[in-house]
């Protein structure tokens, strides 16, 4: 049987994490539809036909899932999953709301925040924040699985040409009503799919601070991270927080400052190609996970960073 | 209005998790155990509405084994008026938990249920947006802020791109995020006091609902170790590192 993709987008656009949950579903079937809900998102539906791996689209269209109220999504897709055997979605804040309550209403446990695909009912997860991995296998006939992006490569964005059906929209749910999204808009590389991110602790001391952490990032092209302390001292805002209950990022290069390493915020980024710490406690933890550590203050070791980068010739973008 | 909270006994977030040799789990015996941090924000913020003057009661719940009565304990000595501890063996997934929780929520009629946003154990995320499918009420997950209002909630919500919100007709469900709130420290005479206030045991085979897991855990590895590292000892040595060595500048 078919596997269903829920996609992510924002009514124009798709959410780049649907490729990486479309590569993951391939790999389960190579059947792959994805079902995109929304109002008057014509265009990410058409994107999403586009993409090398999906081979239906299924359309549904209302003014009331503008705002991507899951009350309002669980059912549309509840209704569809007859025809699947597995229903796959990110495991990022869109998905993680969403899952449980299609998984519910199927009665069937669900899996969350897959890292690889064993076969067509086994995966393996993190858990305890990655410090252990589970191999688990669904007994459930029906399975909702939600995935790690960062543990699957996106798929091309071309390449495909599925055709886009209609299905009829549900009820609105009217006990849930959007108010508002606050987004935080930035021409820097997305946190989740930036090959480089630079990221600061509680050592950053304010949030006036966090502008020798910018002018780095904005050298090496990267993407701002933050430790769990750095946002709740409000040194930055949330959609920063790199750790088990924020983030999970993957880049080629992870360079933390001034974070001292609990094991919450390595269950965010102990997977980066390289890590660079930069503290002056040369006891943290997060040195025994560094592949370069820099004992230093980093008020004199970041603008000496800066100094050192504007000395290069080329810096890969 | 009266809030139901859910709390679960987990390992001791501080503790350095360690995988049996057998692979079969993760080592429990001999190990601190604690209430799942995002919970301790549950209990504080339906403890604060209470202290407003906006809920009647706050009762705690906890599934597990006996020894989850601490938990709901310090629940108690932190503001709850009274628990409920439903008693299982063995692992329950959340589609279980969420199935037993709808059984007390059928029985406690409450207006409110918290709980936190996930538990550090299994880190799966799931077991509020399923009690909310299975009473099809509204839900408000990962909660940073909590506005009280006549007949709803306008919740303030952690998304990916920043924050949402939104507005819930009671009866609702709210799963807490880490900065809702910071959880208050059980005074003594409170601690006290909270060996008085009443907990309820129910045995959970009594509610009537199969929990038989549907996920068999086949393996628990540990992950991968990364190769050690070295420390630089200037700045211009770290950058010549990551240019020529890493080559990821």
């Amino acid at each position: 049987m078919s596997v269903l993709l829920i996609a992510e987008h924002n009514n124009k656009e798709l959410r780049p994490f649907t490729l990486n949950a479309a590569t993951a579903a391939s790999q389960i079937d190579k059947d792959v539809h994805a079902v995109i809900i929304g109002h008057e998102c014509g265009e990410a539906a058409k994107a999403l036909s586009e993409l090398e791996l999906i081979k239906k689209v299924i359309q549904v269209e209302a003014p009331h899932y503008e705002n991507f109220v899951a009350e309002n999504f669980a059912p549309v897709i509840v209704k569809l999953s007859e025809n699947y055997s597995h229903i796959i979605s990110s495991a990022n804040t869109f998905g993680k709301n969403l899952m449980p309550r299609i998984a519910a209403a199927l009665d069937t446990s669900q899996i969350s925040d897959i890292t690889k695909v064993v076969s067509n009912d086994t995966f393996l997860r993190p858990i305890y924040a990655g410090n252990a991995f589970a191999t688990v296998k669904s007994k459930d006939n029906k399975k909702c699985v939600t995935i790690r992006p960062t543990s699957f490569d996106p798929c091309e964005s071309s390449g495909g040409s599925a055709p886009i059906e209609k299905a009829e929209a549900g009820e609105e749910f009217v006990q849930t009503k959007f108010i508002k999204r606050e987004e935080i808009k930035s021409d820097r590389p997305e946190l989740g799919t930036a090959r480089v991110v630079v990221s600061g602790g509680r050592g950053m001391q304010s949030g006036d601070n966090f502008k020798l952490i910018t002018s780095l990032a904005d050298k090496l092209n990267a993407a701002i991270g933050a430790s769990r302390a750095a946002v709740d001292a409000g040194y930055i805002s949330n959609d920063h927080q790199v750790g088990q209950t924020g983030k999970v990022v993957v880049p080629d290069l992870y360079i933390a400052v001034g974070i001292s390493g609990a094991i919450q915020h390595l269950a965010g980024m102990k997977e980066s190609k390289v890590i660079v710490a930069i503290n002056k406690d040369g006891e943290a933890p997060i040195f025994s996970v560094a592949d370069y550590g820099l004992e230093a203050d980093l008020f004199e070791a970041l603008p000496q960073f800066l100094e050192e980068l504007n000395k290069l010739n080329t810096i890969q973008k | 209005m009266k809030i139901l909270v859910a709390v679960k006994r987990v390992i001791d977030y501080n503790v350095q998790i360690r995988v049996k040799e057998d692979n079969t789990g993760v080592v429990t015996d001999n190990v601190k155990m604690s209430t799942n941090p995002p919970d301790d924000n549950a209990i504080e913020e339906a403890v604060k509405i209470k202290e407003a003057g906006k809920a009647t009661e706050v009762i705690a719940v906890s599934i597990g084994e006996e020894k989850a009565q601490e938990t709901v304990r310090k629940a108690l000595a932190v503001g709850a008026d009274r628990g409920i501890l439903v008693k299982t063996e063995g692992i329950l997934e959340p589609l279980a938990v969420s199935k037993l929780l709808q059984k007390i929520v059928e029985k406690e009629k409450p207006d409110l249920v918290f709980m936190g946003k996930q538990a550090i154990d299994d880190d799966c995320n799931q077991t509020g947006q399923m009690l909310s499918a299975l009473l099809n009420w509204p839900q408000a997950t990962f909660a940073s802020k909590i506005e009280i209002k006549d007949k709803s909630l306008e919740v303030t919500r952690e998304i990916d791109e920043g924050l949402e919100t939104i507005e819930i007709n009671v009866p609702a469900i709210v799963t807490c995020d880490l900065r809702l709130n910071e959880p208050r420290y059980a005074s003594l005479p409170n601690i006290m006091k909270a060996k008085k206030k009443p907990i309820e045991q129910i045995n959970a085979s009594d509610l009537g609902v199969d929990t038989t897991p549907r996920i068999e855990q086949t393996k628990v590895e540990e992950p991968p170790k990364r190769k050690a590292g070295i420390k630089v000892s200037s700045v211009a040595e770290l950058v010549q590192k990551l240019k020529n060595e890493a080559k990821v500048i």
